[in-house]
């Protein structure tokens, strides 16, 4: 009891020094109004709603698919830029080093699968997600702007993963990539010019291995980011998820 | 004091001039920035389009006409090229197939060409048996070189009746 009391007076102190004040402008957060304000003012909560009915946050109401994507999405990024300390795009290095990462770096096989079954799952939760949305009618008005920022979601969730496909260079890989830049190249009249622009050439070689990288760590994350923003911002300014009035 | 003369300035002006300059710069720098920016799209989509590949030969010898026995399928791996000596003559033709881009067998039990992707079969003609592939395996022109090897162009497809004679 004693520690817990010494613990909110160091804690009330450390909200009176100037550094905490500059920080956290508004103080602390105990009526309505300046938990609002908290929430306006800082820049991680900014984008996210001050208040929700309570039916949105049961379980049954979202099954929080959208925040385990979400979720997937920042574990795929951590564990995606310790994977390139590691990892050179060139011919025959990039097999070889997907080789070390499993047999040779320490702790280098749990990285890379958690990235690879982080993966899995992303694509997974993002169409579970989407599939849950549709069956609720959150694309009808007025969040049908923000289902089609979802749409594009989707969209990036696939290319990011058909693009770290090729990354690990071995057999599966470059089959993979070879049928599906050959299915692009069926796209009336644009298809062969997409395929080449996309390989960097007629094959799958050097070239089409530095661009799925650029696109796989550079590009598309990049996206992601943006309309994820975007994404949660319009939930607020659409006044919150579609909820089921059964669900209680 | 000169109240009425402000409403009459404007009219005239507005007489004038029916675009505003506010409204004229706009547009020329909307106008401007469009411009630039389909120039950037154009120069970038170039810029990503390489000039020199470094992509291995599209032209290769293949031996003598001896390597390969009468009525006999070869498959040049290096090449993914098929070379088929039969009574008529030889031809060379692509392993690679049509469908979506797997490498092809030659079987030799049934005498057909398998794709193990989504099993398209062909003849060694080249011609489709079943499966999904849309078009028959292009064949590739072939040559007797001056050395009496033969020259194969896999840029260079021609039609399926064009057989070298041996």
């Amino acid at each position: 009891m004693a520690t817990t009391d010494w613990t909110h007076q160091r804690l009330e102190q450390l909200r009176q020094t100037r550094v905490w004040r500059s920080i956290f402008r508004r103080g602390p957060a105990r009526t309505n109004r300046t938990r609002s304000l908290a929430v306006f003012g800082n820049f991680a909560l900014h984008t996210l709603p001050v208040k929700v009915r309570e039916k949105s946050l049961s379980v049954r109401a979202t099954y929080y698919l959208g925040s385990i994507s979400f979720f997937l999405f920042v574990v795929l990024t951590i564990t995606g830029v310790l994977l390139m300390f590691y990892y050179h795009p060139a011919v025959p290095d990039a097999y070889r080093d997907m080789k070390d990462l499993i047999y040779v770096v320490s702790n280098g096989v749990f990285l890379r699968n958690l990235h690879r079954l982080a993966a899995h799952a992303m694509v997974v939760a993002v169409f579970w997600h989407m599939f849950h949305v549709f069956y609720r009618g959150g694309y009808k008005p007025p969040h049908e702007f923000n289902w089609v920022i979802g749409v594009g979601l989707l969209m990036v969730t696939l290319f990011l993963s058909y693009t770290g496909y090729l990354l690990p260079w071995d057999q599966l890989a470059f089959w993979a990539i070879t049928v599906g830049t050959n299915i692009i190249s069926y796209v009336p009249v644009l298809g062969r010019p997409i395929r080449f622009l996309l390989l960097g050439g007629h094959i799958i070689g050097q070239n089409a291995l530095l661009r799925f990288y650029v696109l796989h760590c550079v590009i598309l994350p990049l996206a992601a980011v943006g309309l994820i923003g975007m994404h949660f911002w319009r939930i607020q300014k659409d006044g919150g998820i579609t909820v089921r009035d059964d669900h209680e | 004091m000169n109240m009425p003369a402000e409403p009459k300035a404007p009219e005239k002006q507005e007489e004038k001039n029916p675009v505003s300059r506010r409204d004229f710069l706009n547009e020329i720098a909307g106008g401007a920035l469009t411009i630039a920016g389909l120039g950037a799209a154009v120069v970038t989509v170039k810029y990503a389009s390489p000039n020199v590949l470094f992509e291995p030969p599209t032209t290769f010898r293949a031996g003598s006409p001896d390597d390969y026995p009468v009525n006999s399928v070869t498959y040049l791996q290096d090449q993914q090229v098929y070379v088929v000596r039969t009574d008529r003559g030889m031809w060379a033709m692509s392993a690679v197939c049509t469908h979506l881009g797997c490498i092809t067998q030659w079987k030799p039990d049934s005498s057909q060409i398998a794709c193990p992707c989504h099993g398209s079969k062909f003849q060694r003609t080249g011609g489709v048996e079943a499966g999904p592939a849309p078009r028959p395996l292009p064949h590739f022109s072939l040559v007797l070189g001056e050395d009496g090897t033969l020259v194969v162009d896999k840029l260079e497809v021609v039609m399926e009746t064009e057989i070298l004679k041996v």
